[in-house]
């Protein structure tokens, strides 16, 4: 079984909504972002999906993208990725990490070489934003010998056509997209969302989490009672956008970033889910 | 199997892309965030559906015809053919179509699909503002509201052409992020296309995007090829023995040599911003220099870094600033159909200078780095062979940015 597998199998046994951080790698620095990963499972995180900078992310938003900006500004690319999280890896080997990006960087480096040295830092799942499911047979012949499990995003605008193929060659979970739109758009119908998740789950056992425009405790309340779990990136992102305006990677500051991670998770853990 | 099952028809040879999926090769292809997919997946239906019938291209015709001023003529420049001393030096002149450029001839035919598909609402990305004006043109006569996004460089050294759009009702967003020029551009207007896919027609202005952009604008402009197919053997008796054109993304260029391409004895030259020279590293010339990957929706040709970032390019022209190009160019040229070729910003600037003087015509910047190309290729012709180079738009919008560089202020 997967280490995505598990975890969220457990956080399913305990009645727990699974909580899913993303922050990009590089996002200010090598190792900051090594302690803020640390940090991020101390204040709850169940997964944590690592943001592979990439100069044109087209579907995210600002915040995002001067994430990874900042990233590129300071030399981060794949060989930082991989370095970031075979660091974690010493001293966490329980918490997931998926790797979530864009194909380019990847189609440059060659599809085996990033399988294997994804594979060997211990990256757990992937997820490439405009890699869509047609198109990825032959990244799935790489991925799926070395158990990792390739995560899709289905849309509000997916048709049941494509939401089949999906579901078929998902594993580890579904990431729901809540809006059209990009990362840190506002989400404006949850009865909507409600409504589609219901459906997807009438096609897929595979978990079900939400991301895009979610914020705050409210935000995410919202979303986890439709869902399986959550995921939080734009407004993470912004706060861990403050550190670079100081020299300070004190531990007490890297928690001050990832505080509303730990408010989520007391958030979800005091609803009954 | 019969005969005529295993024939290779004129459909199904290396010149028929793309394949259903939208492949040129290997090139190619629909590589897009999830919330486009169904957006993507229905366009490419809406044209398969309405390419196939007669009435939508006699609608496309009339409007090319007495909204754009077609045909265009084919001119041959007597003064630049003598001063070169070799083939006979023909332009194709995109530029005196309505909105000066061979821009319209996409919009004009994205309009009437977004007019079908019944979209209120139309955005574009736009470099030299060429595309960016003759979006707003067809959004102006189909009351569309329109939103053009152009990077911020570009609306200062484009300002002529923001006016205009302004003027036609359109709303210009200046894009301040990543290297604020025309891929920057392309990204925010894929984020807004992915915020209100309900409401919006995103024109692509170039041979680019996922498919089905690269096969449907591919297909709006080959009516340049066409013409000058015709134009050609009525002129000259013959088909042309060499093809010239600027390929920034490409379109000009595709819609050019596309009715061309089964004509072995055409040689075909695509020429590549190569900005202070492509040795340099300050270029636009993906295919002269750069390795295929995926931009904005397809495989193809880009410029990137060994780590996959997308790298800034440099063009004194706007409209060939692009770190990607057209799919089918990256596919024509490993099978050595097309030999793409740059000029530098010096000696595309020398062609605007020359042309001007010579043939009282100013060309668009992008234009020139095919006139400097061509000029040199005529000088290693003979005088009973051709060339025909297409001046795929005017230069009024560039005579800042030359003056700039003269050092004069207007």
């Amino acid at each position: 079984m997967s280490r995505i597998k598990s975890c969220i199998a457990a956080a399913q046994a305990a009645g727990r909504k699974a909580l899913i951080p993303y922050i990009v790698a590089g996002d200010p620095d090598h190792e900051t972002t090594v302690a803020l990963m640390h940090q991020l499972v101390r204040d709850g995180a169940d997964i944590i999906e690592l943001g592979m900078p990439f100069s044109d992310p087209s579907s995210d938003g600002a915040i995002i993208q001067l994430g990874a900006e900042r990233a590129l500004r300071n030399g981060a690319g794949l060989d930082t990725v991989f370095s970031v999280v075979s660091q974690f890896r010493q001293q966490d080997d329980s918490t997931p990490v998926v790797l979530m990006g864009y194909l380019n960087p990847v189609e440059i480096m060659g599809y085996p070489a990033f399988v294997e040295q994804a594979a060997e830092a211990g990256a757990d799942g992937l997820l490439l934003v405009d890699l869509p499911v047609s198109a990825a047979e032959s990244l799935l012949a790489l991925t799926q010998p070395r158990d990792i499990d390739v995560i899709f995003l289905v849309a509000p605008t997916t048709t049941d056509r494509r939401i089949a193929a999906i579901c078929e060659h998902s594993s580890g979970y579904l990431y729901y997209v809540s809006l059209k739109g990009v990362t840190g758009a506002a989400i404006s119908d949850t009865g909507e969302i409600a409504g589609r998740v219901a459906g997807l789950r009438a096609q897929t056992e595979l978990p079900i989490m939400v991301g895009f425009g979610i914020k705050d405790n409210a935000s995410a309340l919202a979303m986890a009672a439709v869902s399986d779990g959550v995921i939080v990136g734009s407004a993470l992102v912004q706060k861990i956008g403050e550190l670079s305006d100081t020299d300070s990677r004190e531990a007490s500051l890297i928690a001050d970033k990832t505080a509303l991670i730990a408010a989520i998770r007391q958030a979800l853990d005091s609803k009954p889910a | 199997m019969s005969d005529s099952e295993t024939a290779v028809t004129p459909e199904q040879d290396m010149f028929s892309g793309p394949d259903l999926a939208g492949h040129f090769g290997r090139y190619g292809g629909v590589f897009v965030g999830e919330t486009l997919m169904a957006a993507v997946e229905e366009l490419d239906q809406v044209y398969r559906k309405l390419s196939k019938d007669p009435e939508f291209w006699q609608e496309y015709d009339r409007d090319m015809k007495h909204y754009v001023g077609r045909p265009s003529p084919l001119y041959l420049a007597e003064r630049l053919t003598a001063k070169y001393g070799g083939a006979k030096i023909i332009l194709k002149r995109e530029d005196l179509n309505h909105t000066g450029a061979h821009k319209i001839n996409n919009t004009i035919g994205q309009a009437l699909l977004a007019k079908f598909m019944g979209k209120p609402r139309i955005i574009a990305e736009t470099g030299a503002g060429q595309h960016g004006v003759a979006s707003a043109t067809v959004a102006a006569r189909l009351g569309l509201e329109c939103h053009v996004y152009m990077g911020a460089d570009d609306v200062k050294r484009q300002a002529a052409n923001v006016y205009r759009m302004k003027l036609l009702g359109a709303n210009v967003i200046p894009v301040t992020s990543g290297s604020r020029t025309l891929k920057d551009a392309l990204n925010e207007a894929l984020r807004d296309w992915a915020t209100n896919v309900d409401s919006t027609y995103y024109i692509i202005g170039t041979v680019a995007g996922p498919h089905p952009y690269p096969m449907l604008v591919r297909d709006f402009q080959a009516i340049i090829g066409r013409e000058a197919r015709a134009q050609s053997l009525e002129e000259y008796g013959k088909l042309p023995d060499a093809l010239v054109a600027c390929v920034g993304g490409g379109s000009n260029a595709i819609g050019l040599f596309h009715p061309f391409l089964r004509d072995a004895e055409v040689a075909m030259y695509g020429v590549e911003a190569g900005g202070d020279g492509v040795d340099t590293g300050r270029h636009a010339a993906p295919l002269s220099a750069g390795k295929p990957g995926v931009l904005h929706g397809n495989r193809t040709y880009v410029m990137s870094d060994d780590r996959g970032q997308i790298v800034e390019t440099h063009s004194v022209s706007a409209g060939l600033d692009y770190p990607g190009v057209g799919p089918e160019h990256s596919w024509l040229k490993d099978i050595k159909r097309v030999n793409y070729v740059s000029v530098t910003d010096t000696e595309a600037l020398d062609a605007f200078r020359e042309l001007t003087r010579m043939e009282g015509i100013i060309p668009a910047l992008e234009s020139a780095h095919a006139i400097a190309y061509a000029c040199k290729l005529a000088a290693t012709m003979t005088p009973e062979q051709t060339i025909v180079i297409n001046l795929s738009g005017r230069g009024d919008k560039d005579i800042h940015t030359v003056a700039d560089i003269d050092g004069i202020t207007i």
